[in-house]
């Protein structure tokens, strides 16, 4: 099965971890993100994930083919969630088996900033003010007209 | 053993008739240097671009190159500093004035490539003779050549004619016509735009995130008379009233990456891609 996957279901970390075991490993590291309740001073009250899965799948499975080779690492997978997702629920999950700490954790940290700087994927926020904006994009949309570059990395941790 | 296969594109020439520097020239909105280079990449493990001893400047600068070894001119001087560079390596040599130079035709000159001979190339379609910046030479060439230019002569055209060389007929007629002069070029432009077709053409378009929002849709099928992407955007940002500028875009074209000058084909899917945020 492909080592980037998407899927509208919630998250089992134990169940993924699962996949990865492997005799050749000694080393097991892993990143959950979740849905907190608050961003940028506003408080979120859920999410919304879409993404261009064709073209996702392509993408991520180059991420992840890029960290096995980079760092060395024996297994690596990242699932990430589409459609509405509801505070505390994992919104995305990486894991890597290695023989070593050292690359596993490398090549974690690698997998999870390059799929958010990489793979379309779109967050939208819904806050408690009622209001909602597509994490990135509306920024982007205000400043167009004031031609600032400034974010253009769209990094926002 | 089979040498692995390098790529290697011409880009030395003087371009004395033509007046202007031929790897320079556009078609489409792309140089023909980038666009020889990208039609190699993909079919071989590495690729360089031959340039002068004496050669730099920046549209060949942003690839990697061999430059010739000696100061003698022309196309067989790159081809023999290429062979010496890597002589454990074959190369498939296209100069970078063949516009009409399609992935088919050098599909079907690798898929029929004989390592046993010194190479295999294209027949002309106009003479009948060897096309010399179309074809493969094996590492076995190296030496060959170097005899043959050490006769002070260099017409990679002469040095296959007397060489064991496996020749084939071009699957497209039309695929090495060269341009040298600025009325070859004005045809060849014309004749590009033919084929690509200026007329109008149906595209299919998907939104996502706020796009879709702000198109009020998921997918649209478009007819369009644009050329690139790029032009796309802008008739579909002035329809839908999008607040996204391209900068703040990426765009894809039958779910793949691609520069915003890609030539658009009927039936192509594009979407334009807003600032992601995954995580």
């Amino acid at each position: 099965m492909s080592n980037f996957r998407f899927t509208s279901q919630p998250i089992d970390g134990g169940a993924l971890r699962a996949e990865l075991i492997d005799t050749h490993c000694g080393g097991f590291t892993c990143f959950e993100g979740w849905v907190r309740n608050h961003n940028e001073g506003l408080e979120v009250t859920h999410l919304e994930y879409e993404a261009f899965e064709a073209l996702g799948v392509r993408e991520g499975e180059r991420v992840v083919a890029e960290a096995c080779e980079r760092f060395g690492v024996t297994r690596a997978l990242c699932v990430h969630r589409v459609g509405d997702l509801q505070l505390r629920e994992i919104a995305v999950w990486v894991g890597v088996a290695a023989a070593h700490r050292d690359e596993a954790f490398k090549a974690c940290r690698y997998i999870i900033d390059e799929v958010k700087h990489r793979v379309p994927i779109w967050k939208k926020e819904h806050y408690v003010s009622g209001d909602s904006g597509w994490v990135n994009c509306e920024r982007c949309a205000t400043h167009a007209h004031e031609h600032d570059h400034s974010h253009a990395h769209h990094d926002h941790g | 053993m089979t040498a692995p296969l390098y790529g290697l594109v011409l880009a030395g020439g003087r371009s004395t008739r033509m007046g202007e520097d031929k790897a320079a020239l556009e078609y489409g909105g792309r140089s023909q240097l980038e666009r020889a280079f990208a039609l190699l990449t993909p079919l071989l493990s590495r690729c360089f671009v031959s340039v002068r001893k004496d050669q730099h400047d920046a549209l060949r600068g942003r690839f990697p190159q061999i430059a010739d070894s000696a100061e003698v001119a022309g196309p067989a001087a790159g081809i023999l500093s290429a062979l010496s560079a890597f002589p454990e390596a074959a190369w498939l040599v296209v100069a970078c004035d063949l516009p009409f130079l399609d992935a088919a035709t050098l599909q079907f000159l690798i898929a029929r490539r004989d390592p046993a001979q010194l190479a295999t190339a294209f027949r002309s379609s106009h003479d009948g003779l060897p096309e010399p910046v179309c074809a493969i030479y094996e590492p076995a060439a190296a030496s060959a050549l170097q005899t043959f230019m050490s006769g002070g002569r260099n017409c990679p055209r002469k040095f296959l004619i007397q060489s064991p060389v496996l020749l084939l007929d071009q699957p497209r007629a039309e695929a090495l016509d060269n341009v040298n002069t600025p009325g070859e070029l004005d045809d060849a432009r014309k004749r590009l735009g033919a084929a690509a077709g200026t007329g109008p053409r149906a595209l299919k378009v998907q939104y996502y995130a706020l796009l879709r929002e702000q198109a009020g849709r998921r997918d649209e099928a478009v007819t369009s008379t644009a050329a690139t992407p790029r032009e796309l955007f802008a008739e579909l940002a002035a329809r839908h009233s999008f607040t996204l500028a391209p900068e703040h875009l990426k765009v894809a074209v039958n779910a793949e990456f691609c520069d915003w000058s890609r030539p658009l084909q009927a039936g192509d899917q594009v979407v334009f891609i807003p600032p992601v945020a995954g995580g």
